[in-house]
């Protein structure tokens, strides 16, 4: 071969190395909006701080196929018309390669679309059936829900041992607990209860006196309210103020936000009696659970967010953990072959191993109901321990019987 | 789900609710009834009151003494106000028009988009023993927050009848919103007095933003819903009338509480607007008007 | 002629641009921008020609947009239908409101516009074959050619409607009805004992606004594949509509066109990098500044200018 031809070809290969190497230190960017205020704000700056420690934990171990792994997390403030612009832009100007949901039902919801109209990959963050019309193949949902029945089984089956007979619904308009709230109605009148009381709410109410009153009026059995952190703070507080009513045996259910640890820590005694769904609570032992736990309660108290993190931040891990585990196996970037693999093998992380559906929901769900007993105002400590939050369902992991009626439990 | 004792229950919570609501479009009564100014912004600077209200309470101030301590200083802030809009626009004889209003509606924007800026789109609620607590009578539980911004209200109406009726001041108020050049020849300011009016209304505004911080939770974007309130009950009540604003509340907290207990929490909002368009289509001059 | 000319020629730049290789982020946002143009061109007909403030620009928008969202999940209706559906509504709207509060003073119009809105909002919420508070999904249906995504086609679509509506203005202004709304605007009472039909003029100039407002809202639904009340009859675009007409200039049709602009880039620039927050509070100020002190807008600034170099 003549030497001009080797030397171009060797520059050739230099270039083409060089441009390798160059695209191998980019950067793979991960992008999502976080509610960091509003509604769910609390929660989800403590998920946040969790995602951050997975893509530490990551880079520490050298990045994902040799790279870097970079975070853009915008606020959406729990708005749900500010996420199809905040993703739009995630896409077609920061050009992530990889997309996780925002935490919550309500900010998902107006994405999907997006998400299937351009066939990308999206990690769901604690959604409540916000695929159920989209139907979306590359959905992996982080929650231990399925369907309502997941969710109310527990709630309702704990209302029956106690004999109930009739049930009031108490839910916010708006897309979970909407979605939570048709599921249960079926589920109630398969189980024979007799609806008493069924009132949808405006997110935005602040003042819950007048339903509390109605539902009073009305004398149900159980009720199963369905709403967002500011509304179950709202609800708790109306209850406390005027009562619900001595027939009540069960009361809660389906109420997001008494599971952030600055909301149980202003509610205190008023929480005791309710029972309410959780994902995780101290007792129940997944693996490698506690150890996440005390690192995650050192950076939070410097973060200032939620000291305990039960709830999201375990879950959220997670995510990272499955994304992990899926490019690494598949060495690949790419969304189909990437949901592929999601699919068919069992993903293992710190809330426990995971197998999808083929609706990108848990195949076998976990979703805990807890009574709250014996809790005291002031105090955040106290719910390290295993006692404060009863475990009534599922049966596997149950520590005690429910406690009723309602109103005698709180010592009213 | 109607029952009789559930209509009673409403009504009664309606009654408390009205004077609240009362007290809170007194200080509109006076700057848009009495003094003609299209005020867009009083809600926001109630609401602005309730922050303040909510800071002092950090330091730990009582809701209700926090609002007294504030009304001089939104007396002088509405002073100040006032004086602004008459240089800009009623000197030059533009008042009510497309100016007039922008001006307002742009300055309730920056007072809301502030009050996000500096606080954050997350509710806040006061602390005080009478809040989240009831009273127990006939078997109906009345909470406490509602009985406590009753009767505030009470007194407030109260002292702002006797003053614009009894008092110099207050009458000369009175006059100059019936008669501006009657007065003049009498030798009396009316600047100086418009600009008392208006300081009065905004002070006013300050214990009302405190009584709103009291009933329930607030956030910048309160506002919005509180303009409908506000100019429903000044526009039912007839523009100038404070026994009518008193009247012409309680008749919008039944209409909302009724409404609320029948129909459900989706349809409150609308009662204070459509109840302002029932007025303003069938008797615009409302109950008491001149 | 002129006018034409440069109409087409923007016209074709929009197609133009729709067509080229620019980010997609680029249609994304110049579609806000130009519904900007739309709302504050139909607000001015009757806030700047006739001087009657309509704060209820998403009251109109809004029902645009809920009659373009169920016409489509009833129907599959295509864009076109859902647009003139949103015009008529719209129109019929003002028709309503008009007809309702114009023979008051204007401020109690204003106030009764605010009160539409939250009617309008509390009747979305509560149907639930809309979505109630939780909002719909919608799936858009396939791009047609010669476009790439469906943004982009939005953005030829939403240019489109700008010169409508911008012919529309202008054609208002230097007509008889422009005269007969600048004389309710300078003395209602004057403008009556002259013999001016003002009753049958604002109603008219209240019609025509609602409609171009509720044809802008039409698009809307499909631009996010979402639709839901609280921000679809968010005051925000009472700001941006009225901004955009009293910062450019309330007299002339060019105004609410150099206002739009200048508020919707600043505010595609603003909330990216700062906040939205930020953004609102700009435009604020900005509408107090020139409310107070330049109430002849950017071209009342810009001819004062000339007018003072030319002497």
């Amino acid at each position: 071969m003549r030497p001009i031809r080797l030397i171009a070809a060797a520059f050739a290969a230099i270039a083409m190395l060089a441009s390798g190497l160059a695209a191998a230190q980019q950067p793979i960017k991960v992008g999502m909006s976080m509610p960091q205020t509003g509604s769910l704000g609390a929660g989800g700056k403590a998920a946040l701080l969790a995602l951050q420690m997975w893509v530490e934990d990551v880079n520490a171990k050298g990045g994902l196929l040799g790279r870097k792994v970079e975070f853009i997390v915008y606020d959406d403030q729990t708005n749900p018309a500010l996420t199809p612009g905040i993703y739009t832009k995630l896409l077609d100007v920061d050009k992530v390669d990889l997309l996780i949901a925002p935490y919550g039902t309500v900010p998902t919801a107006p994405i999907m679309p997006l998400v299937k109209q351009r066939d990308l990959l999206l990690m769901g963050n604690f959604s409540f059936q916000v695929n159920r019309t989209v139907k979306h193949d590359k959905w992996f949902n982080n929650a231990p829900w399925s369907d309502a029945a997941s969710w109310s089984d527990g709630f309702i089956g704990a209302g029956q041992k106690l004999g109930a007979k009739t049930i009031a619904f108490l839910a916010a308009d708006q897309e979970f607990a909407q979605n939570l709230a048709n599921g249960a109605r079926e589920l109630a009148k398969k189980a024979g209860l007799q609806t008493v009381y069924d009132q949808n709410y405006p997110p935005a109410t602040v003042d819950f006196s007048s339903m509390i009153r109605a539902v009073r009026a009305a004398k149900p059995d159980i009720v199963f309210v369905m709403s967002y952190p500011n509304d179950s703070v709202a609800i708790v507080r109306a209850v406390n103020e005027i009562g619900v009513g001595d027939s009540v045996k069960l009361f809660g259910g389906g109420m997001v936000g008494l599971q952030f640890t600055p909301i149980m820590e202003s509610l205190g005694s008023s929480l005791n009696g309710i029972v309410n769904y959780n994902t995780y609570v101290p007792g129940l032992k997944y693996p490698g659970v506690e150890e996440f736990l005390q690192r995650y309660a050192k950076k939070a108290v410097e973060a200032k967010v939620d000291p305990l993190g039960f709830y999201l931040p375990p879950f959220n891990y997670a995510i990272g953990q499955m994304l992990e585990q899926a490019i690494t196996a598949t060495k690949s970037l790419d969304h189909k072959v990437l949901a592929d693999y999601i699919h068919k093998n069992e993903m293992k992380t710190i809330v426990g191993p995971i197998r999808y559906g083929p609706d990108g929901e848990w195949a076998s769900p976990r979703v805990v109901q807890a009574q709250f007993r014996g809790i005291v105002d002031k105090n955040t400590e106290q719910f390290r321990q295993p006692g404060k939050q009863v475990i009534l369902h599922p049966e596997q992991f149950k520590t005690g019987e429910v406690v009723a009626p309602f109103e005698k439990v709180r010592g009213k | 789900m109607f029952s009789f004792e559930l209509l009673l229950e409403a009504i009664l919570f309606g009654v408390l609710l009205g004077c609240f609501y009362a007290a809170v479009s007194i200080g509109l009564s006076v700057s848009f009834g009495l003094l003609d100014v299209p005020h867009v912004a009083h809600p926001a600077i109630m609401v602005f009151g309730s922050y303040c209200t909510y800071l002092l309470g950090l330091y730990g101030l009582d809701p209700i003494v926090a609002g007294i301590v504030l009304m001089p200083v939104f007396f002088l802030l509405g002073v100040g106000v006032y004086r602004f809009y008459y240089e800009s626009f009623e000197k030059r004889g533009t008042e009510a028009g497309v100016r007039g209003l922008a001006f307002f509606f742009g300055i309730a924007f920056i007072i809301e988009v502030g009050l996000i800026l500096v606080f954050g789109v997350d509710q806040r609620m006061a602390q005080a023993p009478y809040i989240g607590t009831s009273l127990s009578i006939a078997g109906y539980r009345i909470p406490y927050r509602l009985l406590v911004a009753f009767g505030v209200a009470l007194v407030l109406t109260a002292a702002l009848t006797i003053y614009f009726s009894k008092t110099f001041l207050g009458r000369a108020i009175k006059a100059v919103a019936q008669d501006e050049p009657a007065l003049r020849l009498m030798g009396a300011n009316p600047v100086r007095i418009k600009q008392w009016a208006f300081g009065i209304a905004t002070g006013v505004s300050a214990l009302a933003g405190a009584m709103l911080i009291i009933v329930g939770p607030v956030e910048p974007s309160l506002d919005r819903l509180y303009i409908g309130r506000t100019f429903c009950v000044v526009v039912l009540a007839g523009l100038g009338s404070m026994t009518g604003t008193l009247a012409a509340g309680l008749i919008l907290g039944i209409a909302e509480s009724i409404v609320l207990t029948l129909f459900g929490a989706s349809w409150a909002p609308a009662v204070a607007f459509g109840l302002l368009l029932i007025v303003l289509g069938i008797r615009p001059q409302g109950l008491f008007g001149r | 002629m002129k006018y034409w000319i440069g109409a087409a020629v923007i016209l074709l730049a929009a197609v133009g641009l729709a067509l080229s290789g620019i980010n997609e982020y680029f249609f994304f946002a110049g579609y806000v921008v130009l519904t900007f143009v739309v709302l504050a061109t139909a607000w001015n007909i009757l806030g700047g020609y006739a001087g009657y403030v309509n704060f209820g620009t998403p009251a109109f928008f809004g029902l645009g947009a809920y009659s373009a969202a169920v016409l489509f999940k009833a129907l599959g209706a295509p864009l076109l239908l859902q647009i003139v559906a949103g015009a008529v509504m719209g129109g019929l709207l003002g028709f309503g409101v008009g007809l309702l509060t114009l023979r008051l003073r204007g401020i109690f119009f204003a106030i009764a516009t605010v009160a539409v809105i939250f009617i309008m909002e509390t009747l979305m919420v509560n149907w639930r074959y809309v979505g109630g508070a939780t909002g719909l999904q919608l799936l858009r249906p396939p791009v047609p050619e010669p476009f790439d995504s469906y943004t982009r086609m939005l953005f030829v679509v939403m240019a489109l409607m700008a010169v409508v509506a911008v012919s529309v203005a202008r054609y208002v202004q230097v007509s008889w009805i422009g005269r007969g709304l600048r004389a309710i605007r300078d003395s209602e009472e004057a403008a009556e004992c002259s013999g001016v039909p003002t009753l049958r003029l604002k109603l008219f100039a209240c019609v025509v606004s609602g409609a171009l407002m509720g044809a802008a809202g039409a698009p809307m639904p499909m631009y996010l594949s979402f639709i839901e009340p609280a921000s679809t009859f968010n005051l925000s675009y009472t700001i941006g509509a009225l901004g955009g007409a009293i910062i450019g200039g309330m007299s002339h049709w060019l105004g609410p066109i150099v206002g739009a602009i200048l508020l919707g880039s600043l505010q595609q620039i603003v909330t990216v990098t700062v906040s939205g927050e930020v953004n609102v509070l700009v435009v604020g100020v900005l509408l107090v500044l020139f409310v107070v002190a330049a109430p002849e807008g950017i071209l009342g600034l810009f001819r004062k200018r000339t007018l003072a170099r030319r002497k």
